[in-house]
């Protein structure tokens, strides 16, 4: 299989589009592979669930485009939609017989790029490329805008952190780094624009990193200061930011999956709204909703198109509706902390940069979710995890496990790696049946907790929020600056798509204080979610397996102010600190 | 002529197929995915759907007689499974029904369900004989040319 890169027309795209379709319906499964021939694509069947995720696993580049049934019988559709998301990040479009409108919300909420509905016509199929091509041209434009960006960004390197340009780089550079990741995942999209200033988040830098965040108390830190304390030259504010980015939402992840894990089989929409998180619900809800926006900005080509995305309410029979939705859905997809295997890596190489922010979109999605006061070992979450996806977790592990093992992407630290290096080196080798590396992280942050709770106390929200919403940064100028980018981008976009937010939107704005800077506004969300994505590669993934599902934007409404405890917060960033 | 005629008697059979609403437009696409690949796709699709929808109606006919309580999740993804199978040849009518004999089991109606299923295994039985009947006719005519669809 070649590299399965669509970067231009000149491959004879999108014939030859590789396919994956999986239903149980024998019938189906055969028309379908006889329509999609006829549009010229590469098919291949499969009646099972698990067998298609190994299909996938085996080869990475393997296909283009996952068609899934919803209903079969060894796995739930949306489950493999996850699972795909995290780790292949391939763009899936559900199928069904059944055409209710929860069933196509819950669709593009699990991350499906679209829902067809049974009986699908030929036409239908034909244009399925898009999903394919949108994707690869996302990845392009963000490096691209990421390289205008960054020579922007060397004339202002002076530039206050609160003004509207910092605000920029990070998003640039955000976009940067999904796009690096992407790059490098699937080395695709024009090459001019890739491989320029990729920061490359090497264990020693990441090392620094964390230091200087602890150094400054995370209530205070922001890219600036982080980067004067680390003292490394060629190191850029602009990295700094995306890295920080990046790491809170690694560490509102963790705090996702533990809490997660902590109410067993996690995804407890009703354990979510009952904690009392403070403003970090809040935030997490509108980052959240930030990210869904962004999500569905970064799917669609760009600006406008994006807009347009963001309101479109899905309808079923509207198929631009059910499309943006499915954009939407599958940028959520991602944001839940999809783990993806060589998307990890590809994304660790690339750098750190790229981790985090998707944790903070994970991070909103699962703290939405979840339960989070109790501070969970991220181990524990995965752990819990294992036993009901038993092997996209161990997937996930293993994968992340390779990454400091195998030393191949030593420099891709990863504020994963790092936590699952401590975490898991009583258990190096993360194995399907392996729940114990899992466990050691616990105790850490149990000592963390306590040490941390005091501390963290008093910052109360910057510290909690810190981690769970990279754009709400109320703690530090500079977040605040993005989250009011993506607080007014959440507002105008967002917020008139989801009724449900508003409430939330508005405690947000005022919370924050925040004047909306709309300017940046797509490109913040576009940068939330493209972080997002990144971090999902990145992240361990623990958490990703039941975010998805927790999603739902009924909680968004009733998702308290209070995702995160800010001990349970701390105590994160302390287990992070250790590694 | 004899060719013609035959070809016309195929044709007027279908049609009535769809006139009487036993069949929508989900089969004319079979019929234009079929070709020289695959000449007789249509009734291989068709065969297919036999066996996995005979396989469904005796669950769910099993299922029906496990009463105190009637299993309605069960009945309900029974029938979901066997509505997409039927929605993969166009039987339009069986179609209806599985949605009604759903709409029962979602109200926890019993009674509902078993008389919509039986009238389920009437349509499903006349659609099945019409359908032998037109492959038959079919085939005697020869090979056909597909099916052109008004857009």
């Amino acid at each position: 299989m070649d590299n399965g890169c669509f970067s231009s027309p000149k491959r004879d795209f999108p014939a030859g589009l590789r396919v994956l379709v999986v239903d149980d319906d024998p019938t189906w499964l055969k028309i379908l592979e006889k329509m999609l021939k006829k549009c010229n694509y590469e098919v291949t069947t499969c009646c099972l669930a698990r067998h298609a995720l190994s299909l996938l696993r085996e080869r990475k580049d393997g296909y283009d485009i996952v068609i899934s049934d919803v209903n079969m019988p060894d796995m739930d559709g949306f489950k493999l939609l996850e699972h795909v998301g995290l780790e292949m990040d391939l763009p899936v479009i559900m199928m069904s017989v059944d055409g209710e409108t929860s069933k196509v919300m819950k669709g593009v909420q699990h991350g499906a790029c679209d829902y067809l509905l049974k009986p699908i016509r030929m036409k239908e199929l034909r244009n399925i490329w898009q999903h394919v091509f949108r994707k690869k041209i996302h990845e392009a434009k963000e490096f691209e805008s990421f390289e205008s960006i960054h020579l922007m960004r060397n004339g202002s390197e002076l530039s206050d952190d609160g003004n509207l340009f910092a605000v920029e780089d990070v998003t640039s550079s955000k976009k940067r780094k999904d796009a690096d990741s992407k790059h490098d995942d699937k080395e695709c999209l024009d090459p001019s624009s890739t491989k320029k200033a990729r920061v490359v988040w090497s264990v020693d830098l990441h090392q620094k990193f964390v230091k200087a965040v602890n150094q400054i108390g995370f209530d205070k830190v922001g890219p600036k200061k982080i980067l004067d304390l680390m003292n490394v030259p060629w190191l850029t504010r602009e990295n700094v930011a995306s890295h920080l980015q990046k790491y809170r939402l690694y560490l509102s992840r963790i705090q996702k999956e533990n809490d997660q894990r902590s109410s067993s089989s996690g995804m407890k929409h009703s354990d979510f709204p009952s904690k009392d998180m403070g403003s970090f619900g809040f935030q997490n809800s509108v980052i959240k909703q930030q990210n869904d926006v962004a999500i569905d900005n970064y799917n669609h080509s760009d600006g406008s198109l994006q807009l347009q995305n963001v309101e479109t309410k899905s309808h079923e029979a509207d198929p631009k509706g059910i499309v943006s939705q499915s954009t939407i859905a599958k940028k959520g997809r991602i944001l839940t902390g999809n783990i993806a295997d060589t998307n990890m890596r590809e994304s660790l190489r690339v750098g750190l940069n790229q981790t985090f922010p998707p944790l903070e979109s994970e991070g909103n999605h699962a703290v939405f979710d979840c339960s989070m006061p109790t501070p969970y070992s991220w181990t524990e979450v995965p752990h819990m995890q294992l036993k009901e996806e038993h092997k996209s977790l161990v997937y996930l592990e293993d994968s992340f496990n390779q990454l400091p093992l195998h030393g191949k992407q030593q420099q891709h630290i990863h504020v994963d790696q790092s936590q699952s290096v401590a975490s898991i080196s009583s258990a190096p080798s993360i194995t399907e049946e392996e729940a114990a590396a899992c466990i050691e992280p616990k105790p850490l942050f149990a000592d963390y907790n306590n040490d941390y709770a005091s501390s963290v106390s008093s910052t109360g929200n910057a510290v909690a929020t810190f981690p769970i919403q990279p754009g709400s940064l109320i703690m530090n100028g500079q977040s605040s600056e993005r989250i009011s980018t993506t607080t007014s981008g959440l507002k105008t976009q967002e917020y008139n798509n989801l009724s449900s937010i508003s409430d939330q939107e508005i405690y947000q704005r005022n919370l924050l204080g925040c004047e909306a800077a709309s300017a940046s506004l797509d490109e913040d969300l576009h940068f939330y979610w493209l972080e997002g994505e990144c971090y999902n590669n990145m992240n361990f993934g623990l958490q990703n397996i039941g975010m998805s599902e927790y999603y739902d934007p009924g909680l968004i409404s009733e998702a308290p102010i209070h995702l995160y405890d800010s001990a349970d917060y701390s105590v994160m960033d302390q287990g992070l600190f250790i590694a | 002529m004899d060719r013609n005629q035959s070809r016309r008697q195929v044709a007027a059979m279908k049609q009535s197929l769809f006139d009487q609403g036993l069949l929508d437009e989900q089969f004319i696409q079979l019929e234009e995915l079929q070709d020289d690949a695959n000449p007789n796709f249509v009734e291989e699709i068709v065969t297919l759907h036999y066996r996995d929808s005979s396989r469904l109606i005796s669950s769910i006919e099993q299922a029906l007689k496990e009463r105190n309580p009637l299993d309605f999740n069960k009945l309900d993804t029974l029938m979901h499974q066997f509505k997409g199978s039927s929605s993969s040849i166009g039987a339009k009518k069986v179609k209806t029904e599985c949605n009604l004999f759903r709409e029962y089991c979602r109200a926890g109606n019993a009674e509902g369900c078993m008389r919509s299923f039986q009238q389920l295994k009437r349509e499903y039985a006349a659609l099945r004989k019409k359908l032998e009947a037109y492959f038959q006719l079919a085939r005697q005519a020869g090979p056909q040319e597909t099916a052109c669809r008004s857009k």
